[in-house]
């Protein structure tokens, strides 16, 4: 069977009611903080007040002593991690990084690094229990900013890193975790060949993903060491295995299950919580709840990198960039890892370079430890090189679509870090955009219009998905990936058009990790496509199973069998004049024909096609005071096969206003000491409602034939061109460049009042 | 600390429940009535999770004492629905995917229901003024506000249910 | 939290008693919107909570001889719906709207905004610009004292313990008398103002200002009366010279700190722009009067 034609698809690219819906708007749908189990006591968690102070002793007698307080743990319960089990599989973290990020290992490391915790009957003992536990530290200085922590003579945070990437291998502890380098021709040759080379330098500051569910778990602690963790995560089989990592538990022993998750974006792909609610319910035998409050999301959950990019492009009069490059430096917080190497990558992936050279470097300050957020990298990468070619067209006075049009990737192109692109969209979507109406939208004073284009890799990986027919004929499918935008619709939508039943007759189940088999996170866009591609195998498989069945029953081969329309039909003539036998039928007799009919699946998906974008945003500035409106924002990606267009069209909104506030609000503001100032709502400015348009979408589907149904990625790449779209329009509103995220009216102003023009921007 | 008795009503039923003096009605809802609906997304009344509608207005529960609530009347978003018959505004939020995730979509579904229940005909600038108290991180609010506009429609017998 | 106790009494006096007769801290509730906030942070540790709003009086807005009283504890949306209120005094009814979201509205009062004591509270400086009074009861029995002698600094008012606002009393708007308030926010709703800016104008019958009071927020540790931009606008119409003495003026008054919101000089500018676009606006309901 084949679904790449779209004009024989009944179910998939239509637009259903998602079958969580409807618990969704009651308030019924159960989320990590919703549960409550028998006997449960309520954890809380002390943090460093610190940056960056040596833990010289910790003191919890008074603690234990309040009346209501049944456990207190600190590091002394988590077991060290010996090298050789600091990899789990082919999970990303190293788990000895992330056990020292959920409990304080002789340092505390950021403001908000946990270094105990407790359980009691009740939060507000909990929370005076909090108290009486006495900590004293050294305080020590800190380093913030990602140039300062690169210094020489900068506070070291870890005295066993030691820079990867360089030669002669280093003696001396760095913060520079790691040094990267992707290079394609001959950078030099290709700027000396050029007529025009400009050379700038952006910042941006770090931010939050801000999910508004903060982060929760209940964990359960039998005393044989048997668990159930109940918490809301990109990943149940994630939160499994970290936690038995972390807490030197057999995985098997660990049963976690998924909650419903209140928006993740990448921060919910590792844990906080589980492992110290494991402890503290294995100390106290009850089970343990623990929630975050948004302060402590605030202060103690990775946000993204802060970070210096310094971009160089040449090209010729004709707009042909003849050489690029970029130089990346990103903070890592607490612990190595800042996504730099994406950053490095995916700025210059839209272009067809002939010489080009990115270098990134990866360094630890004493933030919380960066956690991924959407497309981890790209944003600001693309925010430095995206803002460079809008430079680049305004002094080679060519129009910055054309431009792209000139430079822009296509299949056969070979990307500056390997690969050669086949099967890909971002021609089309800059085709799109030329042709989009939004470019013939009138624009007034102070008013101006920017474009910017994005990629994001997408991912496979491990998936699991099992597809059972019930008695009476419908379908249950089970797959192990939490839902976060939609996805469950989509995988029930491609069961069903394999089978040719109604979506309503497939439902689709989250199970939990006793309940399907290994699922790797949902994260890296890759729920619809492996996800997708494991649930159409296993609905495939069901439907050969049901071949077999309807021969049983005519008593013919299986070869002579054909499944359309939801039904088994002989195979022409000769295979015998027998009445089509409908799926609840066959369902009905399977006792008699074989057994239950179900089939699983477990896959490593590969083929995942990439996602290129294209956007258009228009802006007003109000150059007395800065202020920055969105007044039209038009996005235009390569979806590859819409599964579910309404959701689709969603990844694509959201990643929109993710990146405008990224653009104009969005910063993370310490003082003097290194303590944050803004963990909250208040003062870390995400847009609301009335800060955004409505923002149109166009989906071009170029689709991926390494999906059954030629889907790709779609939730990243559109959080990758939004700052630099703003950016960009801003630039055309004022003439003036902003180069420093993240663009806030006290920032225009200056700018305005600063009056460089455009054209004379510093070499 | 002594609890306190309150007397209210929750969806049009009469409640009764002990409370500290320190637990918000968020806190009450949740733990003690087990009305899990209303959602705590950061405590200090700038997210709009926590929205329930107290004696005709919406207010953040999350910044409302318990104790307060004796002798009102406090409708939450299990309350919104009639039995199985969805408002227009469930309904809607369904059919334009005006949610991914779920977690603020209570608090809007209560906040917008007020606004319908005040002004039937909100232009899209009223609605998402109405609406700034409730953050979304998800959606980018487009699907939202047309699901409240159409909603509005709905209401005003100019469109299908 | 140990110890907390919480009330709601039914008249000003026993009000007044729990108040004062509280050992430890004892806080006024109305609204809630920022004593919980702060409740919540532990910023704040009373013992003692009055929830105000079951008194008579204390929510309510009516009109008598001359002047609209409104209770202290009357969450915004009440007031917004006060037609006369709008009509008389827009500036006052804006300033007290713009605080929060919705949610907000159905809840955070006049008296509670003020108590709060922040310099960037948008209420206030249009309450001071039409020369508002508040009644206060205390265990000395009650007094009035103007709206501008309330806030002493940050988060500290003249109120003594025991002390609270049953309400507040607005004159009627003379003939050619109107306000307005506008505030700077980086995005469209849900921030607190990086400045604030009330005007209120009295014109004679050509239009040129005979009476002005222009009060900035949150450029100083209390709100600001800015006498030299009052004299920029008295005996003027609003032209490029006014506009520009004005700015300046305004510009002058501000004493602002360098903050998570704005910085010193952003402040002091957008101060002059505010004046300018408040008292536009100002004239234009004056005139129309």
């Amino acid at each position: 069977m084949s679904f790449l034609d779209k004009d024989t698809l009944k179910v998939v690219g239509t637009r259903p009611v998602r079958p969580d819906g409807v618990d969704k708007v009651t308030g019924r749908a159960n989320f990590g903080a919703d549960m409550k189990m028998p006997g449960m006591l309520w954890g809380k968690i002390k943090r460093s007040p610190h940056a960056h102070a040596r833990i010289v002793s910790i003191n919890t007698d008074k603690a234990m002593a309040l009346p209501g307080v049944k456990a207190v743990t600190t590091r002394a319960d988590f077991p060290d991690i010996p090298p050789d089990k600091r990899v789990l599989g082919a999970a990303p973290a190293n788990l000895w990084d992330l056990s020292r990020n959920c409990m304080a290992k002789g340092k505390a490391l950021y403001e908000g690094h946990a270094v105990a915790a407790v359980a009691a009957v009740s939060p507000a003992i909990a929370e005076e229990a909090l108290e009486l536990i006495e900590v004293e530290y050294e305080v020590l200085p800190y380093v913030m900013d990602v140039e300062a922590a690169m210094a020489p003579d900068a506070p070291v945070l870890l005295d066993d890193i030691f820079t990867a990437g360089v030669e002669p291998k280093p003696t001396k502890p760095s913060n520079i975790s790691k040094v990267v380098r992707f290079a394609k021709g001959d950078v030099e040759a290709g700027f000396r060949e050029a007529d025009v080379v400009i050379e700038r330098r952006y910042t941006t500051k770090p931010v939050h993903q801000a999910y508004i569910e903060p982060h929760a778990c209940v964990v359960s602690v039998a005393s044989d060491g048997q668990c159930t963790i109940w918490s809301s995560s990109q990943g149940q089989f994630m939160v499994r295995g970290y936690t038995a990592r972390i807490v030197g538990a057999d995985i098997a022993d660990i049963r976690a299950i998924p909650a419903e998750i209140g928006g993740g974006f990448g921060g919910k792909t590792i844990v906080y919580l589980e492992p110290v609610a494991y402890m503290l319910s294995k100390k106290s035998g009850r089970p343990v709840k623990i929630v975050m409050s948004r302060e402590e999301v605030f202060r103690a959950t990775g946000p993204t990198s802060g970070a210096v990019i310094e971009v160089k492009l040449g090209a010729k009069k004709d707009g042909h960039i003849t050489a690029a490059k970029t130089v990346l430096k990103y903070q890592s917080g607490a612990f190595q890892g800042s996504p730099v190497q994406q950053g490095c990558i995916c700025g210059l992936a839209p272009y067809d370079l002939p010489n080009a050279e990115t270098i990134g470097y990866d360094v630890l300050c004493n933030r919380p430890k960066v956690a991924a957020y959407r497309a981890p990298g790209a944003p600001i990468g693309s925010f430095a090189v995206e803002s460079c070619i809008d430079e680049l067209a305004l002094e080679l006075k060519i129009d910055p679509l054309r431009l792209r049009e000139i430079n822009g990737a296509k299949d056969g192109t070979k990307a500056a870090h390997g690969p050669t692109w086949t099967n890909i969209g971002y021609a089309k979507t800059v085709e799109e955009a030329k042709a989009h109406a939004h470019l013939k939208a009138a624009l007034g004073p102070n008013q101006g219009r920017g474009i910017a284009s994005g990629f994001w890799h997408n991912a496979g990986g491990e998936s699991s998905a099992a597809c059972h027919v019930n008695e009476d004929g419908t379908v249950t499918v089970t797959e192990g990936h939490p839902d976060i935008g939609g996805s469950r619709a989509s995988m029930a939508m491609m069961v069903a058009e394999v089978l040719g039943v109604p979506f309503e007759t497939v439902r689709p189940v989250v199970g939990d990790t006793t309940a399907i088999g290994f699922s790797a996170s949902t994260g890296g866009s890759r729920v619809t496509f492996a996800g997708g591609m494991a649930v159409t195998q296993a609905a495939q498989k069901v439907v050969e199973e049901l071949k077999k069945r309807a021969a049983v029953t005519w008593d013919i081969s299986p070869e002579a069998v054909e499944w359309k329309d939801g039904k088994a039909h002989p195979a022409g003539a000769n295979a015998g004049g027998f009445e089509p036998l409908p799926l609840a039928e066959l369902a009905a007799k399977s006792a008699r024909t074989g057994g239950p009919i179900s089939a699983e699946v477990q896959i490593n998906a590969q083929g995942q096609g990439p996602g290129f974008t294209t956007h258009i945003c228009d802006v007003e500035v109000d150059k007395e005071t800065g202020h920055v409106k969105i007044l039209r924002y038009t996005a235009i990606q390569d979806v590859g096969r819409a599964i579910h267009p309404s959701y689709v069209e969603g990844q694509m909104q959201g990643g929109v206003a993710q990146g405008v506030g990224w653009a104009l609000s969005e910063e993370y503001i310490y003082d003097k000491d290194g303590r944050l100032e803004n963990p909250g709502f208040l003062d870390y400015r995400v847009p609301v409602a009335s800060d955004m348009p409505m923002i149109d979408t166009v989906m071009v589907e170029v689709p991926n034939p390494r999906h059954p149904f030629g889907a790709r990625g779609v939730g990243e790449v559109p959080i990758v061109p939004p700052m630099a779209a703003v950016a960009n329009a801003i630039a055309a509103a004022i003439g003036v460049r902003l180069r420093d995220l993240p663009m806030s009216p006290p920032r225009v102003l200056e700018a305005l009042d600063q009056a460089e023009p455009m054209r004379q921007a510093a070499e | 600390m002594a609890k306190t008795h309150v007397s209210t009503v929750i969806n049009g039923e009469p409640v009764e429940y002990l409370c500290e003096p320190q637990q918000t009605l968020l806190d009450v809802l949740r733990d003690e009535l087990n009305l899990t609906g209303s959602k705590e997304g950061c405590s200090s009344g700038d997210c709009g999770a926590c929205t329930v509608i107290c004696d005709g207005n919406i207010v953040c529960s999350c910044l409302m004492l318990g104790a307060e609530a004796e002798g009102r009347s406090i409708t939450t978003v299990e309350g919104i629905a009639e039995g199985d018959k969805l408002h227009p505004v469930q309904q809607k939020f369904l059919e334009h995917a005006a949610l991914q995730c779920g977690f603020c979509t209570p608090g809007f579904i209560v906040a917008a229901k007020a606004l319908l229940d005040e002004n039937q005909n909100p232009t899209e600038e009223e609605t998402r003024y109405w609406l700034a108290g409730n953050l979304c991180r998800c959606t980018g609010y487009d699907k939202i506000i047309r699901a409240v506009l159409d909603a509005a429609a709905v209401m005003r017998g100019e469109a299908a249910r | 939290m140990p110890n907390l106790s919480f009330t709601a009494p039914t008249t000003v006096d026993e009000a007044v008693r729990m108040l004062a007769g509280s050992a430890g801290l004892a806080k006024p509730l109305s609204g809630g919107t920022d004593l919980l906030v702060q409740l919540r942070s532990g910023r704040m540790r009373p013992e003692t909570i009055v929830d105000l709003k079951r008194i008579p009086g204390l929510i309510g807005i009516r009109e008598e001889a001359g002047e609209f009283v409104i209770g202290g504890a009357t969450p915004g949306n009440v007031v917004f719906e006060n037609e006369a209120l709008q009509k008389a005094w827009p500036g006052i009814v804006e300033g007290l709207d713009l605080i929060g979201s919705q949610q907000i509205q159905g809840r955070a009062s006049l008296a509670g905004n003020l108590c709060n004591a922040s310099p960037a509270a948008d209420s206030v400086p249009a309450l001071i610009a039409a020369r508002a009074t508040c009644v206060i009861a205390g265990p000395n029995g009650r007094r009035t004292a103007p709206v501008e002698a309330i806030v002493t600094g940050p988060g500290r008012t003249s109120l003594e313990k025991g002390e609270f606002i049953v309400e507040f009393h607005v004159p009627n708007p003379k003939l050619h008398q109107s306000d307005a308030y506008l505030r700077f926010i980086p995005r469209t709703e849900m921030d607190i103002a990086v400045v604030g800016c009330a005007v209120n104008v009295t014109l004679d019958g050509s239009g040129v200002c005979t009476d002005a009071r222009v009060v900035l927020g949150a450029v100083a540790p209390t709100q600001v009366i800015c006498e030299e931009s009052a004299k920029a606008l008295i005996g003027h119409k609003l032209d490029d010279a006014t506009n520009a003495a004005l700015d300046a003026a305004a510009g002058r008054a501000c004493n602002p700190i360098t903050d998570k919101r704005g910085t010193i000089e952003y402040r002091t500018k957008v101060a002059g722009v505010l004046a300018r676009r408040a008292a536009k606006i100002a004239f234009e309901r004056a005139g129309a009067r």
